[in-house]
């Protein structure tokens, strides 16, 4: 608590501009070092394979590539790229615009949070994919059943992680504001929302994940245009090979989600003891 | 009297927290409170600056009696780590009481400007709370404070958290910032010493269900000084007393003590 006055991290006005070689070399060899495995588990995984112990239902590393390059080089796949990534984007930003106004709304007043408690409960746990026979029955089997559905399945963390967190801001920062008569509209902009910004950060991120498993898992099942549908119209046709292809890039989506999540998170709570740099204050 | 106090009570449930306090603080006075651990000290204060509803009596300031937090007081918590926003630089920290306020942008940045100053913080305006160490973050709650232009400063335990040096600078500051505005400061601790160097008054509690066990005058000279003013034999006489009150302050053999308590 009461460390060195003057430690500051780059990027603030005040602090002194010297590079910190140290903690710059330290963050290089933190990219490297899983760089460094993954590539090393890929030559291993294409030894193996190439070796044939594993039977010829696990095509080689190197041909899983090849045929990603065929795959992109064909302007179908954008398409269905474009449609899996419309409809996870769109579902997904559906459900933030619901979960987080009515988050904060149901964390406003006690009587909101435990009138709508038992119901809430009830309707969280069901899996998004339990109600897909529904959806397709009530919106057929397009994009905006899919829309839809995974905006119900990404509503849930969201709304959840913003009712905690708006419950658990500092009661004493809270008093503070309300000491020097701050309205409740001004309490909850400067306190309340910024508090439990942290809490809301985990719920997108979380959300984000689940929607893109929905997404995908819905064209899988129903058939609606999409990579899961390809997924799994390449499986028919026996293309194991593409298959893995198309996986990857599933993958690659959810990491990228992921990635950008933790960026947002880094410039949003750079105040947050877990995203504080090293020797910045306590 | 700037602060009156009458009959106050609460209670939690059934739990009585504070019994039946009755005190004044005079315009420009330095009052502190001082009472056995748990004895309510911050239920009163939050009884005083609006924030709890007391059971029954009233707390009248500066003649309005305080049913919701008033525009003349300021309040500085004990945990500065948590009343600061980490989100927010020391500047913005200090402008968010002014919001309330009504008053023209350059306005609220002049007071704030000026009570950074004065609690020797200017250099660190754009710094984040967490940057600071804990002196300097309890020294911007303070600036906070002033920046709202309160008639009085009420203080929780304002130098628990921090070590004895950084304590005693703070002692200190605050000493000045009050001759410097003319503002009335009542002062919650737990700390005997504290209480007779800073005060013109100790207001002694009892355990609770609390009353006011006995109120002392301090009178010790104006600028007072950490070395030569502690080491007087008033100084200790004084801490004497008070000590005594606390450590035989039971919630029973108070009434005999109490002052303006009814019956």
């Amino acid at each position: 608590m009461t460390a060195a006055p003057t430690v500051e991290p780059a990027g603030t006005p005040t602090a002194s501009t010297a590079p910190r070689p140290s903690v710059r070399r330290r963050r290089g060899g933190g990219r490297l070092l899983p760089l460094a495995t993954t590539v090393g588990i890929l030559v291993v995984a294409e030894l193996v394979l190439r070796s044939g112990v594993l039977g010829s239902e696990f095509p080689a590393v190197s041909s899983v590539v090849a045929a990603l390059i065929t795959e992109v080089s064909n302007a179908a796949f954008w398409d269905r790229l474009y449609q899996t990534v419309q409809s996870w984007l769109i579902g997904f930003s559906l459900a933030a615009i619901i979960a987080l106004p009515l988050g904060l709304l149901l964390a406003s007043t006690r009587f909101l949070f435990r009138s709508t408690r038992l119901i809430i409960d009830f309707l969280r746990p069901i899996p998004p994919l339990a109600i897909l026979p529904l959806a397709v029955l009530l919106l057929g089997s397009g994009t905006s059943m899919k829309v839809w559905l995974v905006a119900f399945s990404a509503v849930w963390p969201m709304l959840f992680q913003t009712i905690y967190g708006a419950h658990d801001v500092d009661g004493v920062a809270r008093d503070t504001a309300r000491s020097y008569g701050l309205g409740r509209a001004q309490i909850y902009r400067h306190v309340v929302i910024p508090g439990a910004l942290p809490y809301i950060a985990t719920g997108v991120r979380l959300a984000a994940t689940i929607a893109l498993v929905v997404t995908i898992a819905t064209e899988l099942i129903v058939g609606s245009a999409g990579l899961g549908y390809r997924i799994n119209q390449v499986r028919y046709g026996g293309d194991m090979t593409t298959m893995y292809a198309l996986i990857l890039v599933a993958g690659l989506l959810g990491w990228l989600s992921t990635a950008a999540s933790r960026a947002l998170e880094k410039r949003l709570l750079f105040w947050h003891p877990s995203q504080r740099q090293a020797g910045g204050g306590q | 009297m700037m602060l009156e106090v009458t009959n106050l009570a609460k209670s939690y449930g059934d739990v009585p927290a504070i019994a039946d306090l009755t005190f004044g603080v005079a315009a420009q006075e330095f009052v502190c409170i001082v009472g056995p651990s748990g004895c309510g000290k911050t239920t009163l204060l939050k009884c005083l600056s609006g924030l709890l509803e007391p059971s029954r009596g009233t707390a009248v300031l500066d003649g309005t009696t305080v049913d919701g937090p008033p525009e003349t007081l300021a309040l500085v918590f004990q945990e500065y780590s948590r009343s600061l926003l980490p989100w927010k630089t020391v500047l913005d920290n200090v402008l968010l009481p002014l919001r309330a306020k009504g008053l023209d942008k350059a306005e609220q940045r002049r007071l704030a400007m000026e009570s950074l100053a004065e609690v020797g913080l200017a250099d660190f305006t754009h710094a984040y709370p967490w940057q600071l160490s804990g002196g300097m973050q309890q020294r911007v709650a303070i600036a906070r404070a002033l920046a709202y232009q309160p008639k009085v400063l009420l203080m929780d335990e304002p130098f628990a958290s921090v070590d004895a040096q950084t304590r005693a600078e703070l002692e200190d500051l605050i000493l000045k910032v009050r001759r410097h505005f003319g503002i009335t400061v009542v002062l919650v601790t737990h700390d005997i010493d504290e209480a007779v160097y800073l005060a013109d008054r100790v207001v002694v509690l009892t355990k609770r269900p609390t009353k006011v066990a006995e109120v002392i005058d301090i009178d010790l000279p104006d600028d007072r000084d950490q070395v030569t003013t502690r080491e007087s034999p008033e100084f200790a006489h004084l801490r004497g007393q008070v000590a005594r009150l606390i450590v035989g302050a039971q919630p029973g053999d108070a009434d005999t003590t109490n002052v303006g308590v009814a019956s």
